[in-house]
């Protein structure tokens, strides 16, 4: 009697520690070419086909979790999942909750706007202008800091602040110069907008690259996911995935 | 648990506070205007026009207050003309946008609350009305409506908490409001729920507030229907 209840208590606490096995991955969903969400409902895109290629490096079967930019770091310390994928810049004031691998690409910060807005992208050309950037961003940091003289509104989404560029409820947009330009300029939706002159890359803001965040404790998962960067990039799997999407080098140099 | 943070940036949720507290008390006031008239043409049948706001009704109760607020904001700046029309002028703005979503859909839920107000009045009061004499825009504005309003107020006050919480729909088209100041302060510092606790605690206060404030016009508007004896 005793026996069997035992047995029993150990099965189901065994059927409760769930899949061990599947390393979870936090993906976004809404940050073209990066991350989107296709018709069918699958998340697409250079950060999906990346994570994919790392698994497979350290030979572990990933599931991909979609979670809002809002809430992804929060999703990670939870165990929602055990890593996030979502284009993270790599920044001091992150490292202070989670840690990251070493960067899987590197692009510099890009301000839009309509091509005949003859808009100056300096905060003092950008005073009283609306600019629209995506809530918890290196991009929100940096015109939180500098851009103090405009309106600063704040979109969940990239996507959402590109439909209000569109609309004209924004005089303009900052977010990732790849991210906006493969995401708007160059679609359908984009044409009439151009990129603003100016450098708005700062290391201590916009940090050294994009990185995969971990949890502090998962120092192994670190460092066997920066190996497997290393690793796609010497065997070509990196080439190929860039290639998909970029015709330039998207990585940038060692840093 | 980061209390501090929540004390630190206090403006956030000052500033989102009178955003929610703006957009929900004149979506009440604008419902409410809507509601009364549309409300009596419903319970008299009015032809044409009552049928017609029963359309109203039927689509601003039928479907969510978010989706409602998602295709005034980005649905309607989908179309060009109206992107050059006056109307722009207003759609653009967010806070536009949702004071229009916000009272239109009050004004649904009260039109059927007044209504419903109406239709159930004593057959006994308007008798003794017209036994007095009144004319029948007498009967209407001394006797029906008084007494169809004040019977309404429990349900009214039912709809102003429903609307408060329905407010935070704002945050979704950009406004800060109280979830908005939350959400911001959970991104600052990567948090996951100290902005929503922050923002729970004084949706609750308003709520306790609206709630009292509509006990206090209960127990005056409402006493000649208190059972007798009970004090």
């Amino acid at each position: 009697m005793t026996r069997t209840l035992r047995a029993a208590i150990a099965a189901v606490a065994l059927a409760a520690s769930g899949p061990a096995l599947a390393l979870n991955i936090c993906v976004e969903g809404a940050y073209p070419p990066f991350s989107e969400t296709a018709v069918d409902g699958s998340i697409v895109g250079f950060d999906v086909d990346i994570a994919n290629a790392l698994c497979a490096e350290i030979g572990e079967e990933c599931a991909l979790v979609k979670v809002d930019w809002d809430g992804i770091i929060p999703a990670l310390l939870e165990k929602k999942c055990d890593a996030i994928v979502a284009s993270m810049s790599i920044t001091a004031e992150r490292m202070a909750v989670i840690d990251f691998t070493k960067k899987y690409y590197q692009s510099p910060p890009m301000m839009i706007a309509a091509a005949d807005s003859g808009l100056v992208a300096t905060p003092e050309g950008m005073a009283g202008k609306v600019i629209g950037v995506q809530r918890g961003t290196t991009h929100n940091a940096y015109l939180d800091k500098y851009y103090g003289a405009s309106e600063i509104r704040l979109y969940a989404s990239q996507d959402e602040a590109n439909l209000d560029l569109a609309a004209g409820r924004v005089d303009a947009v900052m977010a990732d110069s790849v991210a906006l330009s493969l995401g708007f300029l160059k679609t359908d939706r984009g044409a009439g907008f151009v990129a603003l002159e100016g450098d708005f890359y700062e290391p201590e803001i916009h940090g050294a690259g994009v990185g995969i965040g971990i949890r502090k404790e998962d120092t192994d998962l670190r460092d066997r996911l920066s190996a497997a960067i290393d690793a796609i990039r010497a065997n070509g799997t990196y080439k190929e995935i860039e290639s998909q999407y970029f015709d330039f080098d998207i990585y940038g140099g060692e840093n | 648990m980061h209390a501090d943070l929540v004390i630190l940036n206090w403006h956030l949720f000052a500033s989102g506070a009178w955003m929610t507290l703006q957009l929900t008390f004149l979506a009440l006031a604008i419902g409410f205007s809507i509601a009364l008239p549309a409300g009596l043409a419903r319970a008299r049948r009015v032809r044409v026009v009552s049928p017609l706001i029963n359309g109203y009704v039927y689509l601003f109760r039928g479907t969510p207050l978010l989706v409602q607020t998602f295709l005034i904001y980005f649905g309607l700046a989908q179309f060009e003309w109206i992107r050059g029309s006056w109307a722009w002028t207003f759609l653009r703005d967010p806070w536009w946008c949702a004071l229009i979503a916000f009272s239109l859909n009050s004004g649904a839920y009260g039109t059927e609350i007044i209504r419903g107000a109406i239709v159930t009045t004593g057959k006994g009061e308007l008798e003794a009305a017209w036994a007095l004499g009144l004319s029948r825009r007498q009967v209407d504005w001394l006797v029906l409506m008084p007494s169809a309003l004040r019977r309404s107020l429990p349900q009214y006050g039912n709809e102003a908490v429903f609307m408060l919480q329905g407010s935070v729909v704002a945050s979704v088209i950009t406004l800060q409001d109280i979830l908005g100041a939350g959400r911001t302060l959970n991104a600052r510092y990567y948090l996951a729920y100290e902005g929503f606790l922050a923002a729970a605690i004084l949706y609750m206060a308003i709520t306790f507030l609206l709630v009292l404030a509509f006990r206090g016009l209960e127990g005056r508007y409402l006493r000649h229907l208190r059972p007798r004896g009970v004090r």
